[in-house]
């Protein structure tokens, strides 16, 4: 796998984006949004552990939260019902209101977290929902003190 | 850990990130052009108007009959019958009536021109990350990669098919309609009569439809005969009333002859409801237990009809997944994975470009011809995906029809290509658009089957 990465880097070698991760779904509990808490293994040596299964955990709490079915849930679906679904396109929904804090989340992790590690998180209602993609930039420092031992050696070549 | 210093990157001067991952241009919008909405890149079979806040199947179906046949029916119904009601008897009769008749109206339209849950087809690094994932889980020798994945939900053991259009395992109790060309979230049917696929976001609508048109057609059917009863009564016998009031005839009939589809509908609807099913899982019997010694309960419900009820009929509004009315980041390519040249750069490989070149040949080969053609090489299956989709759909129904490993090998595919009716239309589809009522990796399961009942139509795929 490292492997095949290093391959696709130096296909992009041009970029900074280096490669993507995809944190799938968790459907053991049913088809609500859950995703993997489990760890990917190309992001061992850029972030923490605990910072990113606390992300992913928090992300599934607002997910829950949005698809909770209780007493507000059914209260919104039968005043629905009663005005013949009209109130859907007057006002926003509870599921509308907690994507919004979700993206607003995931605004500040990548801000405070993930960017300065080199990471980015694309909000997962941009992918459908179906993955978390969290795209890992590649090391700058080294890019650059790369380019920089090729200009003195081609400039002592000359 | 690798101690490295990385150089802090603003996520706003990156853009949003769904922008493509190639450009590093940091807001640097060089189009000229107007921007465009994603719906008007939409890969799906779908039409919008309203500049994206309608979205219906490309063939709307019998929906403009639908809508007639009610406009019609209760027009003549508030014209020719309610003035002798309102005499006669109450003022409430056309209030009823026309409360119905609205929602009935409200709610089919609704059915009709909104999203039924469609999932946005994988982006190339998706998809390639897919794909990698499904070679790395393959062994060493050259095997095609089964397109199943089997996941536990609830306890149980749940297959998740791959879709080769979107190129994504689908989710859970998502299918794909191939007259869509969508796969849609809690696939119900596509209903011809309101001209779209009925799934997870406009299910209550439709079924609110439906019971509302029960009570409006019975409601009518009711009313037209009290009308006829009362004008016999005063006058001067049935067939006279009958001759006074033609309209009321042909009410009677439209009304005798939907109530029996309509209700029979409703009743199977709220059948559905009760036990968290769904048409498709209804006729493909995926839980009703085909093998006894299996125990195959529906995972999904909630063991409870009220529940089941709630949850179906009043959970929570999903949203729509596919954003339609959002614009597109000027830089990225609207195709998301048609075109073959998305692909080359996620494929290390270095036969890459061979391999697809001789895969297309062979596909132009086979839909050309009835005969097969061995231009194929051992390595086409393990490149890129778009292109083989035709192969892997034999090798795919061979794996779930018979559970035995699929033959290796062009030979084995080649004889298996003849009986796969299908295949050949289905790989011209991708030169000539033609169109299959259903998906030929649909031929190892249920066939398409439209019910017995006259005017019910529903369609249920995959």
């Amino acid at each position: 796998m490292a492997t095949l990465f290093h391959n696709l880097q130096d296909l992009r070698h041009t970029a900074s984006l280096a490669t993507k991760v995809f944190i799938q779904r968790d459907y053991s509990e049913g088809t609500l949004c859950r995703f993997h808490t489990k760890f990917p293994a190309e992001l061992d040596s850029r972030i923490e552990r605990t910072l990113f299964e606390e992300t992913i955990k928090t992300l599934n709490n607002y997910y829950a939260e949005a698809e909770k079915i209780g007493g507000r849930s059914y209260l919104e679906g039968c005043l629905a019902c009663a005005s013949a679904y009209i109130i859907f396109l007057c006002m926003e929904t509870r599921y509308e209101k907690v994507l919004k804090k979700i993206s607003t989340y995931i605004q500040e992790q990548n801000e405070k977290i993930y960017a300065p590690r080199g990471l980015l998180i694309t909000d997962p209602i941009e992918r459908g929902m179906r993955v978390i993609e969290i795209s890992i930039f590649e090391d700058r420092s080294s890019s650059e003190s790369s380019s920089s031992s090729s200009t003195t050696s081609s400039s002592s070549a000359r | 850990m690798k101690n490295c210093e990385y150089q802090q990157i603003d996520p706003r001067a990156l853009g949003t990130p769904a922008s493509t991952p190639s450009s590093t241009l940091p807001c640097g919008k060089t189009s000229s052009h107007r921007p465009k909405r994603k719906w008007e890149v939409f890969p799906g079979r779908n039409r919008f108007y309203c500049d994206g806040r309608i979205i219906v199947a490309r063939q709307c179906g019998v929906l403009p009959l639908t809508l007639g046949l009610i406009l019609f029916t209760s027009g003549l119904f508030f014209v020719f019958d309610c003035p002798f009601l309102v005499a006669h008897l109450t003022v409430c009769i056309p209030v009823i009536a026309g409360v119905l008749f609205l929602f009935v109206v409200i709610t089919l339209l609704q059915t009709s021109f909104s999203d039924p849950g469609i999932l946005p087809r994988a982006l190339p690094d998706e998809a390639a990350d897919i794909e990698r994932q499904i070679d790395n889980s393959g062994s060493g020798t050259y095997r095609p990669p089964p397109r199943t994945k089997e996941i536990l939900i609830n306890g149980q053991v749940v297959k998740l098919k791959y879709c080769f259009t979107c190129k994504m395992f689908r989710p859970p109790r998502t299918s794909h309609c191939s007259l869509c060309d969508n796969c849609v979230e809690r696939f119900d049917h596509h209903c011809p009569w309101v001209g779209n696929c009925v799934g997870k976001r406009n299910y209550r609508f439709f079924y609110t439809f439906i019971i509302s048109l029960s009570f409006l057609t019975s409601f009518i059917f009711g009313c037209v005969i009290t009308h006829l009863t009362l004008r016999s009564q005063s006058g001067r016998g049935f067939i006279q009333a009958l001759q006074e009031s033609p309209a009321s005839v042909v009410e009677l009939v439209v009304c005798f002859f939907s109530i029996w589809s309509i209700l029979g509908l409703s009743g199977f609807h709220t059948y559905l409801v009760a036990s968290n099913l769904t048409t498709n899982e209804d006729i493909k019997g995926s839980w009703s237990g085909k093998r006894p010694a299996e125990e195959s309960g529906n995972p999904y419900t909630y063991n409870s009809i009220f529940t089941n009820c709630c949850v179906v009929l009043c959970g929570p509004m999903p949203p729509s997944l596919i954003d339609r009315r959002g614009y597109l980041p000027p830089d990225v390519i609207p195709q998301t994975v048609n075109s073959e040249a998305d692909l080359h750069p996620f494929m290390a490989k270095n036969d890459t470009n061979m391999c697809t070149q001789s895969t297309k040949e062979l596909l132009e080969s086979v839909a050309h011809s009835s005969l097969v053609q061995s231009t194929c090489t051992p390595a086409t299956t393990k490149t890129a995906p778009v292109t083989q989709e035709s192969l892997l759909i034999t090798v795919s129904s061979t794996l779930s029809a018979s559970g035995r490993p699929p033959p290796t090998g062009c030979s084995g595919r080649q004889a298996r290509r003849p009986t796969d009716k299908a295949c050949p239309p289905r790989e011209s589809k991708h030169k000539t658009s033609f169109r299959l009522p259903s998906p030929p990796y649909s031929l190892s399961h249920s066939p398409l089957i439209l019910s017995d009942a006259p005017d019910v139509g529903f369609i249920p795929l995959t």
